[in-house]
């Protein structure tokens, strides 16, 4: 990994980011997501710009024309971006991960293991708050 | 870009989908995502600016080389990586308030500061703070008087910004680490003030 190993002190000052804040990840696909890009980049698939401008992509286009009824999710803009790099790159297609999506959720009902968090129900809009 | 097939398919189905072809390709190792996610969800956060800005407090040289090249002071800790490429330090006095956003997407400098608050990467906070920040400063819970210049930093893929505090009167008998216990993340991204 590029990050440098930062060494933690359990106690007192050293509690945390936790302790100042939120959680960082509101739904564990957000997660995910951030995980993806990150070893990604760290195996040199792309430059952090080129994300970076995708992102930028993303969002402008999501806060130009907002879809109806959904609410701003930045980790959602993240994950738009991340499959745009991955497709300009010749990675992985956005018809490949759209037949692999539709294999997905083709799946019986009860098949799930790891949902446990209350996201499956297709509603979740992520880090929204007004 | 492409939408058209996005909208059926929810977004936990899309990201378990592509790290199903990404795994499967070889491109990405499981485990080295494990790493990433818990060491950003866990190790790497504010404490590690608020170590910065104690010590930028009680050692004036420090402080000095910390304005000068931000980057390579905060280096000095330890502190570096992802999105700490090019950090810049801006200093609250009594005559100027600093507070930074990022308007296009929500670069922050994850290395002194961890992952942005959501209200960080908020379409409203990211527009209207460059406007009027007075008043989104106040609504945030910080009134900074009508005769302190307020200056707003865009941060970017070039710059990173990062704001140093001022240190709240009363803390001289305090040690480093104690006064490291005082500083917030928002009070280094300058929405809010230290206070004792």
């Amino acid at each position: 990994m590029t990050t440098s190993a930062v060494v933690l002190d359990i106690e007192g000052v050293a509690a945390p980011p936790r302790s100042n804040g939120e959680l960082v990840f509101s739904a564990p696909w957000e997660s995910r997501t951030f995980g993806m890009a990150m070893a990604l980049y760290d195996a040199g698939a792309f430059v952090w710009d080129d994300f970076r401008d995708a992102l930028v992509g993303r969002i402008s286009a999501w806060e130009a024309a907002p879809p109806e009824g959904e609410c701003y999710s930045y980790y959602q803009c993240w994950q738009g971006a991340l499959e745009d790099v991955l497709a300009a790159k010749g990675l992985v297609g956005h018809d490949q991960l759209a037949a692999r999506g539709a294999e997905l959720a083709a799946r019986p009902a009860g098949y799930d293991h790891s949902h446990g968090d209350g996201d499956d129900h297709g509603h979740d809009h992520g880090d929204h708050h007004h | 870009m492409s939408s058209e097939h996005e909208e059926h398919l929810p977004i936990q189905l899309r990201t378990e989908a592509l790290e199903q072809l990404l795994v499967e390709a070889g491109l990405v190792d499981p485990s080295i995502m494990d790493r990433f996610i818990s060491t950003y969800a866990n190790d790497v956060g504010p404490l590690n600016g608020a170590k910065v800005v104690a010590k930028a407090w009680t050692d004036p040289d420090y402080k000095a080389r910390l304005l000068d090249e931000g980057t390579a002071a905060i280096g000095e800790l330890g502190f570096k990586g992802p999105q700490g490429e090019h950090m810049v330090v801006v200093e609250n006095t009594d005559d100027v308030h600093n507070v930074v956003v990022c308007t296009l997407c929500s670069c922050y400098p994850w290395p002194v500061l961890g992952l942005p608050p959501s209200w960080y990467k908020d379409p409203a906070y990211r527009s209207r703070v460059v406007r009027e920040p007075r008043a989104v400063l106040s609504e945030m819970g910080l009134s900074v008087a009508a005769d302190k210049e307020i200056k707003v930093w865009d941060s970017s893929s070039e710059v990173r910004f990062f704001v140093l505090p001022q240190r709240p009167a009363g803390t001289e008998s305090l040690s480093e680490e104690e006064l490291a216990a005082l500083v917030t993340r928002d009070a280094m991204v300058g929405v809010a003030e230290v206070s004792v």
